[in-house]
């Protein structure tokens, strides 16, 4: 049968325009010359709705509640409030996929992702959504668990969507970055594969998401991203290698150092000598990264490495846009009882949350409305002086347990320099 | 299909990455000592073994139908060992241990029609969200936003001309999925909802709608003998919170729904702490198929972020340093009572000192 009359698209057009690899030529190459006629009827009816968006500056998707057999979540249901104008992307779902820690594939397994999607869906895939999804973009309500199980049986499992533990991301990390100080990975797989239930079946006030980066950096963006962020830090002094020091001073020049390297140093601890060699102060060094960043040969993390958490970050919906705050600013993760105590301590978070945080609210939400310390109470966890950026400034507290609560910060002092 | 037929899925959840990683990524994991930059868009990594690793980045269209990704994956069998990674920023990466291959492998990639760059102190792939292509609630599209600036860009993604890295966003809506940005391009509506009463009481759980607005300007009504929501539109803040959980609450509006720009949002550690995005620019208009008024003013803040900032200092550092109202002089912006925030801890964000540099 020969296709349907294409859609005028005059506006989408504008889009093949200009150096830059373009989405809508891709999407006409699916209309065009896509072997099966289901693909290239349903690019067309795409371009058609896409089109009229762009005529009218108003999108035209609805939601709905769709999911696989034995599953709550993972799918984006989409259906056409145009439908019966362009009847072939009526129905138009996306299956969130989790991909591996890292986003990392072989060309054979993108291949046989893609060969699956075509059997089953529009051809358009994106790598990756925001939450961190392989974004398969583009079914109809029968095919969803077709794909589904055909996936599924070659290693391939839903992300989350809706109110639920939401699908993580982590870094390119130490596969492939020598400023790394956590094993991404296992930290990664360790929290997200103990709480499928929780990314299957959405139950929770909303959505809960996990980010890990290997280094300050944060390049995952943890803090302003994730409910639950980890972050690879280290304690001990940072490895100062003063021959790549000199090198890099004899490449680069003492003005450049002092400008961008000593002078940028957030809390000063830097000191350029006269031999061309550097001395740090590193019990005042906040590992921050800028120094390491600029001189990655001369500059390294020190060996005792681990993680920070910082709870609570999210965007703006309802109060705001919130950071994480740190929770536990150091945390080893070198035997599996440490990455126990990580997800036990994430269970924590969630059941705590689960219980105490209203409808729609996000952690960091929920903590800002009953304070940090009760917070730290429903946890479990003691204050510690690495929580705050300054110490109250408000007189208007009740503080008639402030003998108590000083003896047990110096029983804990003493129990620590006994440890 | 019959209940009886279907099948339990496997919960298998986040797969194990090893198995898709570069061998000798995987032969030096968290092994490696330093890495440089050999030209723009090409990183190369050197392990304590010795092992050296070139990475070739790849700017794509981000939405792939399968004839591009296939494409692809052509590419990484030839020049890259059959592995490819995925950056945040949805860049393809191609990995060789073999140097000889890496110019090969550039050229095969832009005779492809990618574009080769974003590595460092260039403006990185635009992060972007779905937009009217799949999105339930966009003001805007997303890809095609992004189509637009890139076209507009690609010589900054192509070269490493910035002081630092630029990071850019766009979202179709103020719950800003695009994230945190150097500059973030997002919709601003303007004006309150417009409802349909005929549809609200059978569509939407109204209490979960009067709990979700910030500011506690919606409530129960009967509106001609039907249950519906109304909305106090003196204090509405048109943010749109109430259209997800209720369609005919129609948030968005060909002319009302604005574009802003925001500059400073900076996920690093580095240097200073992290900092939120700062409003500098809105009024934009919604404007397809290539948005020209928000390119202009993008290529504006990155002009003067070129010519002002120094070595290493992001989008915030620069700023920080010369001050806001060099800021507004240097790029031309107009400065209005709705840059002045009101919201939740607003005071911190006043100046209450007499640092003003005359």
């Amino acid at each position: 049968m020969a296709d349907k009359k294409h859609y005028d698209t005059p506006m989408l057009d504008e889009l093949e325009n200009g150096p830059w690899p373009s989405f809508i030529s891709g999407i006409k190459h699916l209309r065009d010359d896509h072997e099966n006629g289901t693909i290239r009827g349903v690019a067309n009816s795409l371009l058609g709705q896409l089109e009229h968006s762009y005529e009218t500056r108003k999108g035209y998707w609805k939601g709905g509640t769709i999911s696989v057999y034995g599953y709550g979540g993972g799918i984006i249901p989409r259906f056409s409030e145009v439908g019966d104008q362009f009847v072939e992307s009526k129905e138009f779902h996306t299956l969130r996929v989790q991909p591996p820690a890292g986003n990392y594939y072989t060309t054979d397994m993108l291949r046989q992702l893609s060969e699956s999607w075509e059997k089953y869906g529009s051809g358009l895939i994106t790598f990756h959504g925001q939450t961190g999804n392989i974004m398969f973009i583009g079914t109809t309500n029968e095919n969803i668990q077709h794909f589904f199980d055909e996936v599924n049986e070659y290693g391939w499992d839903l992300g989350g969507a809706g109110p639920c533990v939401r699908t993580g991301m982590s870094c390119v990390g130490m596969a492939r970055c020598e400023q790394s100080c956590c094993n991404e990975h296992a930290i990664h797989r360790h929290l997200m594969n103990n709480f499928t239930d929780d990314v299957h079946r959405p139950a929770l006030p909303y959505k809960f998401k996990f980010k890990v980066s290997g280094c300050p950096n944060d390049c995952q963006n943890s803090i302003e991203r994730s409910d639950f962020a980890i972050i690879g830090t280290w304690r001990d002094d940072m490895k100062v290698d003063q021959e790549e020091v000199k090198a890099f001073i004899a490449k680069k020049g003492r003005q450049y150092v002092i400008d961008n390297v000593t002078t940028r140093c957030p809390s000063d601890c830097m000191t350029l000598n006269d031999d061309d060699t550097l001395t740090i102060d590193n019990s005042n060094c906040v590992r921050c990264m800028h120094c390491l960043n600029v001189m990655n040969k001369a500059l390294t993390p020190g060996d005792d490495r681990g993680v920070t958490i910082l709870i609570g970050g999210k965007r703006t919906l309802k109060i705001g846009d919130l950071m994480g705050t740190v929770i536990i600013p150091f945390k080893k993760l070198d035997t599996m009882e440490d990455y126990e105590e990580l997800v036990e301590l994430a269970e924590e978070v969630i059941d705590f949350w689960a219980e105490n945080g209203l409808e729609h609210e996000r952690c960091g939400e929920m903590i800002e409305r009953i304070g940090l310390v009760n917070f730290l109470e429903g946890i479990g966890i003691e204050v510690d002086l690495n929580m705050i950026a300054e110490p109250r400034q408000c007189s208007y507290i009740r503080m008639d347990g402030w003998n108590e609560e000083a003896t047990k910060w110096f029983e804990r002092k003493a129990e620590e320099a006994s440890a | 299909m019959a209940l009886a037929d279907m099948r339990s899925p496997i919960e298998s959840g986040c797969p194990d990455g090893f198995q898709y990683m570069h061998p000798v990524m995987r032969r030096n994991f968290g092994l490696w000592k330093y890495h440089e930059h050999p030209r723009p868009g090409v990183l190369l990594h050197v392990a304590h073994s010795g092992d050296k690793i070139w990475t070739v980045k790849c700017g794509t269209q981000r939405i792939l139908d399968t004839f591009t990704l296939r494409k692809l994956t052509e590419i990484g069998d030839k020049y890259a060992d059959g592995y490819i990674h995925f950056t945040l920023r949805s860049n393809v990466e191609y990995m060789t241990d073999d140097e000889s291959k890496v110019e090969p492998l550039i050229k095969a990639i832009e005779d492809a029609g990618f574009i080769v760059g974003g590595t460092a102190n260039s403006v990185a792939m635009i992060a972007h969200t779905q937009g009217w292509l799949h999105c339930d609630i966009p003001g805007t599209d997303a890809s095609g936003v992004v189509k637009s600036m890139m076209d507009e860009l690609i010589d900054d993604f192509k070269n490493c001309n910035m002081p630092n890295r630029v990071h850019i966003t766009t979202s179709c809506c103020q719950i800003n999925c695009g994230g945190q940005g150097d500059i973030a391009i997002n919709i601003q509506h303007t004006k309150p909802p417009k409802i349909n009463h005929n549809l609200v009481g059978n569509i939407c759980e109204r209490p979960t709608v009067v709990a979700r607005c910030p500011v506690a300007a919606i409530r129960p009504a009967m509106v001609d003998g039907k249950p519906s929501l109304e909305v106090d539109e003196k204090k509405c803040i048109c943010c749109g919170a109430c259209f997800p959980p209720c369609p005919p609450m129609q948030i968005n509006h060909p002319e009302h729904s604005k574009l802003a720009i925001w500059v400073g949002g900076n996920h690093s550690n580095a240097r200073s702490k992290p900092t939120f995005q700062r409003l500098v620019a809105s009024g934009i208009p919604n404007n397809p198929p290539r948005w020209p008024e928000a390119t202009a003013i993008v290529k504006e803040i990155l002009k003067a972020y070129k010519e002002g900032a120094k070595d290493w200092e992001r989008i915030n550092d620069w700023i920080e340093r010369i001050g806001w109202p060099k800021f507004f002089d240097v790029t031309g912006l107009p400065f209005t009572k709705y840059h002045i925030d009101n919201w939740r801890g607003s005071r911190n964000s006043l100046n209450a000192s007499t640092h003003i540099r005359f």
